[in-house]
């Protein structure tokens, strides 16, 4: 909804205040005259309205002309008796070419995509970056008022300059994912739904393919990675509740990436998450994707990752070494990896304030109440509160 | 929309030999022919700028540039273009772009 007003007035600020204030007449209304038929075409035609309202009340805006184009076309729709969903086009990948355009600086285009199409709110996104909620705010108007000043486009980037625009499109599409998996599933789920449009609009992109195999995997474990609320390592996950269908539309997706050639990060982190679905685990094959992965990305969380890997492969102890000495003081799955391996070395009372460290660091619920049970049994008393 | 291409030389491009410039005092001639170009002019060097200040009514001349730089502004266009893409685009094409200078894109205020 969002992204069609964003789409038919240029304008990030107007659209969401538009959609703000139309989300504010529904909950006045729909408790006193009912639900409309369609509450999602309802929604987009209000807050249209509203917008429309705000152009006339500010004829002089820069972009009147622009604008009042938009608001021709948009009163010739609302003309029509009958408004249908399917009506309003999906201009969602229009506006995350927009939100990762290159003429914005890297952080803006995530915090942007995340504001506008992840559906964060601005602390959330705050929070994954580290960042404070102000600072997060700012960086947000900042962006919204260079796309209007500069004239950044609202449309998918022709062939020439696509792959160029893909790159940050897809680390996006992922940290949109991540922060689903987390524990917000709505958005993992909002994550591969763009993954897949992205996919069929640039079929022969070995990436696209990739990420979209990743999250599918990865995702298809989901319901099995949590049981009474509660979180299930690999190992002990019951498999019968894989979502086996995933699982093969991924398979699909990273069999198409190596087929195009791909052996960037995404396709090699599918490959990883395919592994991880095979039964017996081939660790060793596992920890040698994740030394190449280290290898091309350069990143220290990688390495946590492979140290899991080789703990697996060839004991707790070759796993600890790889840890010991990353330059993580700040990333919670340091601390819990660490912890575990300690835990598994029978070190108590250091694994013990590992995982306090991790739990200080945890934002999502039910890994706050793993890490608390991890305390627990080595003998401590976990706070409870955040 | 409007926008100025504000171009920006390096110490390198002053060295160039004659053939070389009068090919790349070419290709600016030609960017002029290009759809949306409405104007553009090519500065003086910097050693003969010179910089006013008003302080208590008074206007004080120094001699040189307000910004002193090893980086210099050595001309402009001024481009109608739909976007923001196509006026990168264009920028893209300024022969400074790819000799060690650059080109700074900006909206220009419309009234």
């Amino acid at each position: 909804m969002l992204a069609t007003l964003v789409g038919q007035f240029g304008d990030f600020d107007l659209a969401e205040e538009a959609t703000q204030e139309a989300f504010a007449v529904a909950a006045e209304r729909w408790p006193r005259d009912g639900m409309p038929p369609n509450p999602g075409a309802w929604l987009t035609v209000t807050a249209r309205n509203r917008a429309i309202d705000r152009i006339r009340r500010d004829a002089t805006l820069a972009e009147k002309t622009r604008l009042l184009e938009a608001q021709d076309t948009a009163e010739a729709r609302m003309d029509q008796p009958e408004v249908e969903e399917t009506s309003f086009p999906d201009e969602r990948l229009e506006l995350i070419f927009t939100c990762c355009h290159p003429a914005l600086a890297l952080e803006a285009q995530v915090a942007l995509t995340l504001r506008a199409l992840g559906g964060l709110t601005t602390d959330e996104i705050g929070r994954a970056f580290l960042v404070e909620p102000e600072t997060m705010k700012r960086r947000l108007s900042r962006a919204k008022r260079k796309i209007r000043q500069a004239g950044i486009p609202f449309s998918v980037p022709p062939d020439h300059v696509l792959p160029d625009r893909l790159a940050a499109v897809l680390g996006v599409v992922y940290l949109i994912f991540n922060e689903g998996y987390g524990g917000r599933v709505d958005l993992a789920a909002e994550a591969i739904r763009l993954g897949s449009a992205l996919a069929q609009l640039m079929p022969d992109e070995p990436d696209v393919q990739g990420l979209l195999a990743l999250m599918l995997i990865t995702d298809a474990r989901r319901d099995a990675r949590f049981h009474d609320g509660e979180i299930v390592l690999l190992p002990d996950q019951d498999r019968s509740r894989w979502n086996e269908v995933q699982i093969v539309l991924g398979r699909e997706s990273l069999e198409q990436a190596l087929a195009l050639g791909g052996r960037g990060s995404y396709v090699i982190q599918a490959a990883i998450a395919a592994l991880h679905s095979d039964d017996p685990l081939d660790w060793t094959e596992i920890a040698a994707l994740y030394d190449e992965l280290a290898r091309l990305t350069g990143s220290p969380v990688v390495e946590v990752n492979r140290a899991i890997a080789v703990a697996e492969a060839d004991g707790p102890a070759a796993g600890l070494a790889l840890v010991e000495g990353l330059d993580l003081e700040g990333y919670q799955y340091f601390h819990s990896t660490r912890a575990e391996l300690l835990r598994r070395l029978d070190r108590p009372d250091e694994a013990r304030a590992a995982f306090e460290r991790a739990l200080e660091l945890a934002r999502a619920e039910p890994e706050r109440r793993f890490l608390q049970g991890r305390i627990e049994e080595l003998g401590g008393i976990a706070p409870s509160g955040p | 929309m409007k926008y100025a291409l504000l171009i920006y030389g390096s110490p390198e491009l002053r060295d160039i030999s004659d053939d070389e410039l009068s090919s790349v005092v070419g290709e600016y001639e030609a960017l002029f022919d290009e759809p949306g170009v409405l104007a553009g002019q090519q500065l003086q060097g910097t050693e003969s700028a010179t910089t006013v200040r008003v302080q208590n009514g008074e206007a004080l001349l120094s001699d040189g540039p307000f910004v002193d730089a090893k980086e210099y502004l050595g001309g402009f266009y001024l481009l109608e273009a739909d976007d923001l893409d196509a006026a990168t685009a264009l920028a893209a094409r300024v022969p400074a772009a790819r000799m060690g200078g650059a080109v700074e894109v900006r909206p220009i205020v419309e009234r």
